[in-house]
């Protein structure tokens, strides 16, 4: 017989002697370590995510896109369909901010003509005529985010024209257009995103957590999916739909076309997660504590998923963007009257754009910037995820 | 069927009748079944109320298989699991949805990975008050109290219920794991090697705490581990499982002193003594344990057994009752005199 007791109690003395300097010493260091052991998973994950400048730059572009997106027609000095004739074709002007000495930004008043030879218009600022540009000021009215009357602008000019970005060739000014034309552009991809989440999560995390047969069928599905060359099946997709629709619902189905195909990606990770987790003692314990399926997915799995989807999301909307921008791009997405970035490039499709009025291109810098920043957010938040990892 | 099951005043808690469990294995693109690792093989065995019933074998022979079985974390595939409840017995595999939950108080489990059985994103108190939760005991302050209590119980400070698991070491892990598997006031505990993943000084506190909160709360411990030393420390009885089956089972002293299955005295050979002057023959198995699903014929011991005769390979031996409560499977068990642990100190 080995004697146990004894022996366990030496070491129970030894044993107390040390938790008793391991209390001691808790005492001590107690301020800053009591902080790091009730850190939460997500105040880890900030803590990270703010050391990487690039990410956080990105997120900061991100919510000023989407600031102005959500005030557009307030930030935008003209609306979408004023058209001054008299400008068309205008190439971006230059805004001047100090005159004598002090902060009074102005443009100068344009004189038009044509080129003789090429029968080209062509503006010459007049240096004689001054504009201000006036803040707040009085402008068309409008419905601010489509709801409160309002008629107040951002920026604007009294006589003339200011146009930062130049305008097209009916006379409509290209920054107002960006500018709101981003309504559509970076919510196509957040209805999108969102829709293929619900898929994607759905699908993902019952085939990981249920197996067998279910994940078989969902797997299969997956593959047949992503084995469709998505262009053509996009023009397939769109083409179904009629020409006569408002232009709202076709809005609509082309986002749910877009969410119909991009949910595979979310949906595979979210599988190899829940595999892994599944096989976790803690899910055990809950299953044998008497919990049920819901309870396990909806209190472990999606928990412990959630990081992974937001980092999954931000990483599918240029994806989404990009299909929107692609589709209308190439006539099978959205059409005027609806104005986004896709239908703004439409304009930019010859060489003589290229050539002559390269400011018609400005919408495909807007949808590339918007692009970096949510792959520069995404990376800054995946490597940030895990921080339980390094 | 009540008066069969009751002994005295050792009242059967559970009754396992010849659980079978196997799983299959799937190759190919249709999943056909191509075979089956006999995880768990026709094992039957009781267990009295307030003992502490030790199971003992090396990796692989079907011990967490056996508890998750018991546990309906698996289903069986054949066989039944009889449990006390209201002093009436009754088969486990048949019971679902409520019932099915409302025996889950009744039964709990200890793990044996500290580690990977609290979520890491939870705090100590959601992770204690889960299944206080799941079952809809208590909620707000209450909980709060009851969590609190639990805590005490297991020997941690209140002050840290707001810290998550990675603010502990193994031991404390595996004591608030502990009050997790005692939140529901459990009567079986299935401790599934509590202490194999912990240092040998903290086994030995994580092993009181588990005797102190036996004879506090009455408490029937399923005792699995791999090392001897350990379950004959804590157990009454003792099972020894070699490759899914039971080859022997016996009153702890007993087995020490004179076990009967060659399998057991390997065992006993590898633990370890503290005393300079016991000079023990270690018994080196040869050869590796065979593959579960395809078991070697008669006695599956007979592979790397050194007594092994003729008979051994050809016939499966029978259960034996050696009398002082000690059965073993072994055709040799009356003629062969194996080495005990006889002196210790």
């Amino acid at each position: 017989m080995i004697d146990y007791k004894r022996r366990s109690e030496h070491i129970k003395k030894l044993y107390e002697q040390q938790n008793a300097l391991d209390e001691s010493i808790a005492h001590q260091m107690m301020s800053s370590e009591k902080i790091a052991f009730a850190t939460s998973q997500w105040r880890m994950m900030w803590r990270k995510f703010i050391r990487n400048r690039i990410a956080v730059i990105g997120g900061i572009v991100i919510l000023l896109f989407y600031l102005t997106a959500l005030l557009a027609n307030f930030v935008a000095p003209y609306t979408l369909k004023q058209r001054m004739t008299a400008y068309s074709l205008l190439s971006p002007q230059r805004i001047y901010f100090f005159a004598e000495g002090r902060f009074q930004p102005f443009v100068y008043g344009l004189k038009g003509s044509r080129d003789p030879k090429t029968l080209m218009r062509i503006y010459v600022p007049d240096p004689e005529k001054r504009i201000p540009i006036r803040f707040f000021i009085q402008g068309e009215p409008y419905k601010l985010m489509g709801l409160f009357p309002a008629s107040t602008r951002l920026f604007g000019v009294e006589e003339g024209i200011v146009s930062l970005l130049g305008t097209d060739g009916q006379g409509r000014d290209m920054f107002s257009r960006i500018i709101i034309g981003s309504q559509i552009s970076l919510t196509i991809g957040l209805v999108g995103v969102a829709l293929s989440l619900i898929i994607g999560a759905f699908l993902g995390v019952s085939s990981g957590y249920f197996g067998g047969w279910v994940d078989n069928l969902i797997q299969r599905v997956i593959e047949i999916v992503r084995s469709f060359p998505p262009i053509p099946l996009w023009m397939a997709l769109t083409a179904a739909i009629p020409p006569h629709w408002p232009p709202l619902r076709v809005y609509f189905t082309i986002t749910i076309i877009l969410s119909l195909i991009g949910w595979t990606w979310l949906a595979r990770q979210l599988r190899g997660k829940v595999l892994a987790l599944r096989e976790e003692d803690f899910i055990m314990a809950a299953r044998l504590a008497g919990a049920s399926d819901g309870w396990i997915i909806f209190r472990h799995l999606i928990p412990a998923t959630l990081s992974h989807i937001i980092v999954i999301s931000t990483l599918a909307m240029p994806a989404m963007i990009l299909a929107e921008s692609a589709l209308s791009f190439l006539g099978l997405g959205l059409r005027p009257p609806l104005t986004s970035w896709g239908v703004l490039l439409k304009q930019a499709q010859n060489i003589q754009v290229l050539l002559l009025y390269p400011w018609l291109m400005i919408p495909g810098f807007f949808v590339a910037i918007s692009i970096l920043a949510f792959n520069f957010l995404g990376d800054g938040l995946r490597d940030a995820a895990d921080p339980y990892t390094v | 069927m009540k008066t069969d099951m009751t002994d005295g005043n050792d009242t059967v808690i559970l009754e396992i009748k010849n659980l079978t469990k196997h799983f299959p294995i799937y190759r190919g693109f249709l999943r056909r079944i191509v075979g089956n690792v006999q995880a768990v093989n026709n094992v039957s065995f009781s267990v009295k109320s307030g003992e502490t019933l030790g199971i003992v074998g090396e990796s692989g022979c079907g011990k967490t298989t056996l508890a998750r079985v018991i546990l309906r974390a698996y289903e069986a595939t054949s066989g039944e699991v009889l449990y006390r409840q209201n002093g009436e017995m009754i088969n486990i595999f048949s019971l679902k949805g409520q019932e099915l939950k409302k025996l889950r108080r009744d039964m709990q489990i200890i793990f044996q990975d500290p580690f990977s059985s609290l979520n890491p994103r939870k705090t100590v108190m959601e992770i204690i008050a889960e299944p206080l939760r799941i079952h809809g005991i208590s909620r707000g302050q209450e909980l709060k109290l009851r969590v609190g209590e639990l805590l005490e119980l297991v020997g941690l400070n209140v002050k840290h219920m707001n810290r998550y698991p990675n603010a502990f070491s193994g031991g404390q892990r595996q004591r608030i794991g502990i009050a997790r598997a005692l939140a529901l006031r459990p009567k079986l505990v299935i401790c599934d090697e509590p202490v194999s993943a912990l240092d040998v000084s903290v086994q030995a506190q994580v092993i009181n705490l588990l005797e102190d909160l036996q004879n506090e709360l009455g408490l029937t411990y399923l005792f699995i581990a791999h090392d001897l030393s350990v379950v004959e420390h804590i157990s009454d009885r003792i099972v020894v499982m070699y490759l899914g089956s039971i080859v022997e089972m016996v009153p702890a002293q007993e087995l020490y002193k004179n076990p009967k299955h060659p399998y057991t005295e390997a065992l006993l050979s590898a633990v370890p003594s503290i005393d300079p002057n016991t000079h023990k023959t270690r018994i080196i198995l040869p050869g590796e344990i065979p593959n579960p699903s395809d078991p070697p014929p008669g006695c599956k011991f007979h592979t790397r057994c050194r007594y092994a005769r003729e008979i051994c390979s050809k016939e499966t031996p029978k259960w034996r009752d050696m009398g002082n409560d000690h059965y073993v499977a072994c055709h040799l068990a009356d003629q062969l005199t194996l080495q005990g642990i006889t002196n210790n100190l």
